[in-house]
């Protein structure tokens, strides 16, 4: 497959995160709303940063009239997690690749977009993430700016179908190769395990999902890492 | 000093883009420890395992509706791996599921 191919498959494989963004965002443009943006700010918004949590972090400073200082810092905080998402990235991304796509794969590391990027078996075409993004981005848009304009359209039931629609996606990533690889289902078991572990610990609970999710990828990937070290072809092969 | 709204997401524009490209740009060549490779490599697997759950038991309306939802996307994900079927297979079961409970 050359990087056309990948573009087609990436924008097929970006349709569902499109659906789920689109259903997600409407909350997002109604608190927007609420916040004081106007339709087409909160629009620019989505389009600039395509982040769910930091976005929701970034309004309440806006309203609350939030310092330079502290909108820098509090997006940094919230959106930590991209450091590491952007170093896996990286390392899959192919050393034949012009170095200026890595600018353009910057814009479009999101929780998803990564997911279904290191899923791409072998080495990553950056046409595969544009292709993600073309499908992906108009759904995070168009949800913000309609949630803005006329508030909640969709049926109770139609919204909270279409919010799973994301996490399925994440067990599209994760399981397959957890049927191969009893380390990686391992992983993975361990994983859900220490996160609803960490909702239900007193004290635990305060602290912040942003924080949660890091804290726990160092320590568990850390720990797989140091007791299972991938052999090289192993590494390769990973993926569907 | 006041922050006014375009301004603001400009600033938190800048700064989330420069979270997302410094390690894209910064880790140009293949890492050789095979530690930190080792690390990268697990590194979806938790991330995304951790983000799912157990926040997808309440992204519905009702606890049982997410649960149909996360054991349809494991199902799925495991017999087929498509991602397209998964996720809008796990959209479906909490529709269904859904309707079941008003029933």
């Amino acid at each position: 497959m050359n990087a056309k191919d990948w573009y087609i498959r990436g924008m097929r494989d970006g349709i569902p995160i499109g659906l789920g963004y689109f259903a997600v965002s409407f909350t997002l443009g109604i608190a927007s709303k609420k916040a004081g943006l106007s339709a087409a700010e909160a629009a620019v918004m989505s389009m600039a940063m395509l982040a769910s949590a930091g976005q929701f972090a970034g309004i309440g400073m806006l309203a609350a009239g939030a310092g330079w200082a502290e909108l820098v810092v509090t997006t940094v905080v919230v959106n930590m997690r991209y450091l590491l998402m952007s170093s896996a990235l990286s390392q899959k991304v192919r050393q034949d690749q012009p170095f200026f796509h890595r600018f353009f794969m910057a814009y479009e590391v999101t929780d998803e977009i990564f997911g279904i990027s290191m899923a791409v078996p072998g080495k990553l075409y950056p046409s595969y993430m544009y292709g993600a993004a073309t499908a992906a981005v108009p759904g995070w848009v168009a949800g913000t700016f309609l949630g803005a304009v006329i508030g909640m359209i969709l049926p109770e039931s139609v919204m909270s179908a279409l919010n799973v629609a994301l996490y399925g996606m994440f067990m599209a990533v994760v399981i397959p190769p957890s049927r191969k690889s009893r380390i990686i289902a391992g992983v993975v078991v361990l994983s859900m395990a220490a996160s609803w572990l960490w909702t239900v610990i007193p004290g635990l609970q305060e602290i912040s999902s942003g924080f949660q999710m890091i804290a726990l990828t160092i320590l568990i990937a850390g720990a797989a890492a140091w007791l299972f070290p991938v052999q090289e072809k192993e590494a390769k092969d990973d993926g569907r | 000093m006041d922050v006014n709204i375009p301004a603001g997401i400009l600033v938190m524009f800048v700064t989330i883009y420069a979270v997302r490209a410094l390690p894209l740009t910064l880790l140009r060549r293949e890492i050789k420890s095979p530690f930190i490779r080792s690390f990268l490599h697990y590194v979806p697997y938790v991330s995304l395992s951790v983000m799912t759950f157990p926040a997808i038991l309440s992204a519905t309306a009702d606890i049982r509706s997410g649960a149909a939802g996360f054991a349809a996307a494991v199902i799925l994900a495991w017999t087929d791996g498509n991602l397209f079927k998964v996720s809008i297979g796990a959209c479906l079961a909490v529709y269904i599921a859904e309707m079941l409970l008003a029933a």
